[in-house]
């Protein structure tokens, strides 16, 4: 049978497979094939994976952040160029105990720092619905994947954005879980109390079936906690949910008309599906959202990134001077801009005379974040925002101004900075790029997420395929 | 509040990062730049706030302290610049 990798969702090839309409092998040659079609122009792969053992089941794409044992794993940077885990972290171990193959390893800004991909080492992914434009980022080369059928289904990495981001730039579904729902272990680390790995499709019925293989607690990931069963949704109305409207994630500065604009119709249509609908005010955590998590976020990745000193893995320049000076040379040749920038800005934040005035006291914000969330969440069940002020931008329109990048993640850091779980999904287009809608919850409320989020889906009927390729 | 060449040198050597010229340059405009966008942080009176240093309320996990097997050595050594025998061989630190 012909398989349409474009519209097939993981959810229907499960079907297909178990039904026996279609073998694991046709549903790899299918994906196989559009890589082969469109992953020249979009560069979404930074490793292909031609599994030995044949296909055994569905696909999947992994962001090349998250560790897989005998495949190059390389976080986007060259210090990691020919680094082969020889381990795989959990979520790919439990990728491969549910039945999933690995179809490769997708292209992430370097270690997962950027918002539209151009900071990988191995240069940028494009946007399938116009590849002239960004596709999000860290995680673009995932959700552009997924978008233009090159994969099923995909897993990223979210530490200020780069899941929920780059799915709304790209028209998919993405969810970043709860902090501590899904295990790091073996995953590349960036901001360790902000990470969290989460699934990329193309539907939230999809999104749920992933978080259900990869979620739970995980002994070699002791910030990891028991997660409640994970429900896969069907109700399509949304009477008795509580839906709050933050003012400043709704008004602020820099959101485009047309993406306030396909928000709005989602907001009218879930009132029209029965869902209570008020506003709220998260004063202080969107004002300075931005600024804490640009000083907590670096700081632990100046810490995380000490460990790449050339001596048990990873690339070594030796200058021909000592181990000091080795160190510091693998280090300058290794890491590109962004990661340098971010070291420095951790090591400056966390150093003598300054910590307290930098990353104490944005410490001190976070709690003040944490706090103003939690008392939205005594009146709302889930609150609603865009997921990104602006659609997909060009190409190199941000790369020579780092504070214009970082202000692609000021809706979704907020969130974020208190450990609290968010989806994207797509509510329309705006002059024909795809708009994504935010929905957050508190702390481990994934299914209310799935619920609304699927009850939405079903009433926008957004066609998730890129027009081009359609 | 701006920053100087010689702290950009000091946080470089520091972050353990050889910086060229011409980096150190463009480094100390771009650090400027967003140090005075997050130096907002300030603005707040928060002296009666604790610090969030964790999203959960998560404390002392613990595991049972029973012996399990770790990794090969040819494998903990596959990803290594150099090795000696059951070493990581390195430059001399002096």
């Amino acid at each position: 049978m012909t398989l349409d990798t474009l519209r097939l969702t993981a959810e229907d090839a499960i079907d297909l497979v178990e039904r026996g309409d279609a073998s694991p092998a046709e549903l790899h040659a299918a994906y196989r094939a559009a890589i082969g079609e469109r992953d020249d122009e979009l560069h979404c792969f930074l490793t292909h994976v031609e599994e030995a053992d044949g296909a055994r089941s569905i696909p999947i794409a992994l962001k090349d952040i998250i560790g897989t044992k005998g495949v190059r794993t390389t976080a986007g940077s060259k210090i990691l160029e020919n680094y082969v885990p020889v381990y795989d972290s959990t979520v790919a171990q439990r990728c491969k105990d549910a039945g999933l193959s690995l179809l490769g390893k997708t292209n992430t800004d370097e270690f997962a720092m950027g918002s539209s991909t151009e900071n990988s080492a191995y240069g940028p992914s494009r946007n399938p619905w116009d590849p002239t434009r960004v596709p999000g980022g860290s995680g673009g080369g995932s959700a552009s994947a997924v978008s233009a059928g090159m994969a099923p289904w995909a897993l990223g990495s979210d530490t200020g954005g780069s899941i929920k981001q780059p799915s709304s730039l790209c028209g998919n579904v993405g969810l970043r879980p709860t902090y501590g729902t899904v295990s790091r272990y073996g995953v590349v680390a960036f901001a360790s109390s902000l990470d969290q790995v989460g699934p990329v499709t193309k539907t939230v019925r999809d999104n749920a079936l992933l978080y259900r293989i990869i979620s739970g607690r995980d002994e070699c990931d002791s910030t990891t906690v028991d997660v409640p069963p994970v429900e896969l949704p069907s109700a399509e109305d949304l009477r008795g949910v509580r839906v709050g409207i933050p003012r400043e994630l709704n008004e602020a500065e820099g959101i485009e008309p047309g993406v306030s604009a396909a928000v709005q119709r989602a907001l009218a249509l879930a009132e029209e599906l029965g869902a209570e609908i008020d506003t709220c005010d998260l004063p202080r955590s969107v004002e300075y959202g931005l600024a804490c998590y640009y000083l907590i976020a670096p700081a632990e990745a100046s810490s995380n990134l000490a460990r790449y000193d050339g001596v048990r893995y990873g690339l070594r320049v030796d200058n021909g001077g000592d181990y000091y000076a080795t160190t510091a040379s693998t280090r300058d040749a290794g890491f590109g801009d962004e990661p340098k920038r971010r070291i420095m800005l951790g090591t400056y934040a966390l150093s003598a005379g300054y910590y307290e005035a930098f990353y104490g006291q944005a410490q001190k914000v976070r709690t003040v974040i944490g706090r103003e969330f939690s008392a939205a969440f005594e009146r709302f069940d889930v609150l609603l925002s865009p997921t990104s002020p602006t659609v997909a931008f060009k190409l190199g329109e941000r790369t020579e101004n780092p504070l214009a990048m970082y202000l692609a993640d000021v809706l979704t850091i907020p969130p974020n900075m208190a450990g609290l779980p968010g989806i994207s999904i797509p509510c329309g287009l705006s002059a024909g790029l795809p708009v994504g809608l935010q929905i957050i919850g508190p702390q481990f409320a994934e299914n209310t997420l799935f619920r609304v989020g699927h009850a939405l889906e079903r009433a926008l009927d957004f066609d998730t395929v890129p027009e081009r390729l359609r | 509040m701006a920053i100087s060449r010689e702290q950009v040198l000091h946080v470089a050597k520091l972050a353990e990062l050889d910086l060229g010229e011409d980096e150190l340059a463009r480094l100390a405009d771009q650090l400027n730049a967003i140090l005075e966008a997050v130096g907002k942080v300030s603005e707040l009176d928060l002296s009666d706030v604790p610090p969030t240093s964790h999203p959960l309320d998560v404390v002392n996990v613990l595991r049972a302290d029973e012996p399990r097997p770790s990794l090969p050595l040819d494998d903990v050594f596959s990803n290594a610049p150099a090795r000696d025998d059951d070493s990581f061989r390195v430059p001399p630190s002096a």
